[in-house]
């Protein structure tokens, strides 16, 4: 999984029907210490992630899948986690 | 995925079985704040409406091939997911 960080959101009503009433969420991907790391994904949000807040990123499309249960979904990026801290050795 | 900006159309008479009257469009990859970044891909029209101009949002690899409405397998590894209508930024702090 990847970390990321929520700056946004995108809007979209004409989409693939299984986006409806889902929520996409524009994340920046950071590194461990939270720093921008050039890149970005729009991701389904699963868990109600807020703008500013660090995610969980999973970008794979069998995981996400199943965590939106979705079989034959066209998706690959899901937001599965918030982060509360990141503790560095 | 990703954001994208439709700047053209693709037609390939001769192509595999698959794509028949699969609609092909040029993307071209843009970041979040919607400027070109990186080389334009030719996606499949998941929604048979992208239009010129239009900013898509697309997804890439397997997860292509499942966007695309035809019930066979379509061969595409790029592929519109939807029509963006608004990008919102909210850094949130």
């Amino acid at each position: 999984m990847k970390l990321g960080r929520v700056v946004g959101n995108v809007v979209s009503t004409v989409s693939n029907p299984l986006y409806d009433g889902r929520k996409l969420l524009l994340c920046d991907l950071v590194d461990e210490r939270g720093r921008d790391v050039g890149d970005y994904l729009i991701a389904v949000d699963n868990v109600g992630a807020g703008a500013g807040e660090t995610v969980l990123v999973l970008d794979e499309g069998n995981g996400a899948r199943q965590v939106l249960d979705w079989p034959e979904g066209a998706v690959r990026a899901v937001v599965v986690g918030i982060v509360d801290r990141v503790d560095l050795g | 995925m990703k954001l994208g900006k439709v700047i053209g159309t693709v037609v390939a008479s001769t192509h595999v079985d698959g794509l028949e009257g699969v609609k092909l469009l040029i993307v071209q990859p843009l970041d979040k704040k919607r400027r070109p970044k990186g080389r334009p891909v030719v996606a499949g029209d998941g929604l048979q409406i992208a239009g010129y101009g239009e900013i898509v949002y697309y997804v890439s690899s397997r997860e292509a091939a499942l966007a695309m409405p035809q019930n066979t397998f379509v061969p595409v590894d790029d592929a519109i997911v939807g029509i963006v209508d608004e990008v919102h930024e909210d850094p949130g702090r």
